[in-house]
């Protein structure tokens, strides 16, 4: 007999949350752009009200990432970003909510399972996203995460059968990460249909927090889709606000609005 | 000449989970998992179904002109001191190898219900090879090719195009084969429920790298055969150029369990399996030229078709069980094998397959005597104005070489 998990950190702490009717907001930054402003874009994000901030570590070939994502993270490896590094500046960032690492395998695989775990640990990060590591292949990495109470977030797609999105779920810590579309990150004009329809078939089989992330693009979007989810990932509509201005002002002041339309729903 | 007997199998199936002993694999975003899935299972039906093989092998003779020459170079084995035999793949339907794999795929894809084909190309040979078979099989096509691949080979461009496909450049990275790979493969989270991807060599997430073995194991199936009626059994060597190492695969599973020494050869400026670094990139484990942190390094070669970083996870198997043996060549020593076959044979290679060569030039003590068999996996047309540009010293032509 396995036993029930225990609740991790970040779960705890977005369950908490969401019980007490708060819809969840997860911004991404991209770790190393702006190059030496991100660690405070970081916490202009918790301060305008970020549940969670995810955290990406550049790599070399994103193939889930879109335009916007690809060239914060370009620019942040020209200026010559390396996740070691990333991981020793976020364990200096002062902030009250849970942060989460978001990137590929090979940077996990390279350094070792084990090694990147504890790394993730030592920096004060509470989960990961992997997204190039389906749950087929994810034991290696779950066994370390897990030894280092790492959350291990996996991602669900509109393309999973019923009784895969089952699986998914069962094996996801911290939350489930919803994908809203079937496509890469980027902002769209639309909400996808099949963002509230994920949300639809994750809910009913879940009581773990629901997330959706991939094409939420504006505060009237998110407030859409989190009637039924519990909250949203927004990256490369923050992320292009950072590309556009050239510094984080304006990513802010959009991650504060947000929290404005999930509040008033 | 050596005996064709053995009691292991040295190129079996993948397991259940993908993999080629360590190797192999599954990583791909969670949207394209079923659909991986669902191909799998759509290629083990195909391939035990009679009639779909029937198909393939028919549309090999009659469209692409199967079964290819086996050619003894009488000039350059008397000038290189070893016998030396040449599989034609160069005398396929649009030039190279690669219609075999393309053929399999596209059928394939029409038996699953999809109407739309999207690829990768390096030197466009497969981007080709997939604009011709959409054209036949009445789909829609889109090539990714890399900005400075599309420079390269214009030519092959200009060919996609006028097959009816769309070729899209890919600007990331270092714009060659490995960035048209991670924007087909985008191309594909978005479209996977009308389209299949049509993916060019032995590499990516299972089932592809077993799946593109068995459509090119007809290389190697005759290969076998014509050696066999020519020397009367297996050469000492099979040698082939890898790039991602379909050609390589192909030819090498007609002779895996004879003795023949199996030798893959790499450019220098991407040698995979060269690093003898583990990674995972583009779907599976194998052997990747990556950096210190594990960002993928960006590859350089003369050729287009063999500038990737990655190599396929059989071969990385190969390497690990000591069953083939990989080598690597300079991009100078290229050119000069491509200029030795063009004079002594009457056969101008394309500047993949004169890696091959390359090295065996190179190896010319150690293989004196024996019987060379050579993939000669495409021709070179498409490498002639490159090679002119580069011969008259034109920068641009040089800018992705290396010394
Ligand atoms: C003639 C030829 N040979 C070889 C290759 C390399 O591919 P692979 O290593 O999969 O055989 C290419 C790729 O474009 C090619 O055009």
């Amino acid at each position: 007999m396995t036993e029930a998990p225990q609740l991790g950190q970040l779960e705890k702490h977005l369950r908490s949350r969401r019980d007490n009717g708060r819809k969840l907001l997860i911004p991404y930054v991209t770790g190393g752009y702006p190059v030496e402003d991100w660690p405070r874009l970081v916490e202009g994000c918790a301060e305008a009200g970020a549940d969670a901030i995810e955290i990406g570590i550049p790599f070399s070939d994103p193939v889930m990432d879109g335009t916007t994502i690809q060239e914060s993270s370009s620019l942040a490896l020209a200026a010559g970003a390396d996740p070691l590094d990333i991981l020793g500046q976020v364990s200096k960032i002062d902030v009250d909510v849970p942060l989460i690492a978001m990137t590929y395998y090979n940077i996990c695989y390279h350094m070792g399972h084990r090694r990147f775990a504890s790394q993730l640990s030592n920096a004060g990060i509470s989960a990961a996203i992997l997204p190039d590591l389906p749950l087929e292949e994810a034991g290696h990495w779950t066994k370390a995460a897990d030894a280092e109470a790492v959350e291990t977030i996996l991602l669900a797609a509109p393309t999973a059968p019923d009784e895969r999105l089952v699986r998914i779920v069962e094996r996801s810590r911290g939350f489930v990460y919803g994908v809203g579309l079937v496509g890469i990150t980027g902002e769209r004009s639309e909400l996808a249909t099949s963002a509230l329809e994920m949300a639809r078939r994750l809910k009913a089989i879940t009581d773990k927090p629901v997330v959706i992330g991939v094409g939420v693009s504006n505060p009237q979007q998110a407030a859409e889709v989190s009637e039924v989810a519990d909250g949203v990932v927004v990256g490369s509509a923050v992320i292009r606000r950072v590309l556009d201005s050239g510094n984080i002002d304006d990513a802010v002041e959009f991650v504060a609005q947000l929290r404005a339309g999930l509040d008033a729903g | 000449m050596t005996s064709t007997v053995s009691a292991t199998n040295f190129m079996d199936d993948p397991d259940d989970n993908g993999r080629f002993g360590k190797f192999g694999g599954r990583y791909v975003p969670e949207t394209l998992v079923p659909a991986c899935a669902e191909l799998e299972v759509g290629f083990r039906e195909a391939w035990a179904d009679q009639a779909f093989r029937e198909e393939f092998e028919q549309l090999l003779q009659t469209y692409a002109g199967r079964p290819s020459g086996l050619t003894e170079c009488a000039n350059l084995s008397e000038e290189l001191g070893f016998r030396i035999l040449i599989k034609r793949e160069d005398l396929n339907h649009t030039g190279s190898h690669k219609i075999n794999n393309v053929l399999g795929q596209t059928l394939l894809a029409k038996r699953m219900g999809k109407s739309r084909i999207v690829a990768e190309t390096g030197a466009g040979q497969h981007g080709v090879a997939s604009a011709t078979a959409a054209a036949y099989f009445g789909m829609d096509c889109v090539v990714y090719m890399g900005e400075v691949d599309m420079e390269r080979q214009k030519l092959n461009v200009f060919r996609m195009e006028l097959l009816g496909a769309e070729v899209r450049p890919a600007m990331s990275g270092s714009r060659t084969l490995k960035d048209a790979v991670n924007e087909a493969m985008r191309n594909w989270v978005a479209t996977v429920e009308s389209t299949h991807y049509c993916l060019g060599s032995v590499m990516g997430p299972h089932p592809y790298p077993w799946m593109v073995r068995q459509f090119h194991s007809v290389i190697g199936d005759e290969a076998s055969k014509q050696c066999d009626e020519l020397i009367g059994g297996a050469p000492d060597y099979v040698v082939a150029c890898v790039g991602g190492g379909s050609n390589a695969i192909g030819i090498f599973s007609g002779f895996a369990n004879s003795d023949a020494q199996l030798i893959g050869v790499e450019p220098e400026g991407g040698a995979a399996v060269g690093s003898a670094v583990p990674g995972v990139v583009h779907g599976s484990e194998s052997y990747l030229m990556q950096d210190e942190h594990g960002q993928v390094l960006e590859a350089h070669s003369v050729s287009a078709g063999l500038d990737y970083p990655g190599v396929g996870p059989e071969h990385a198997h190969l390497a690990d069980i000591g069953r083939a043996r990989y080598e690597s060549v300079n991009d100078r020593e290229v050119l000069e094998a491509f200029e030795l076959m063009s004079r002594s044979e009457g056969i101008i290679p394309a500047l993949e397959p004169a890696h091959g060569l390359a090295w065996m030039v190179k190896a010319k003590e150690e293989l004196a005597g024996k019987t060379v068999l050579l993939n000669l996996s495409g021709r070179g047309d498409k490498d002639v104005a490159q090679v002119q540009a580069i011969k008259a010293g034109d920068p641009a032509a040089l800018s992705t070489m290396r010394p």
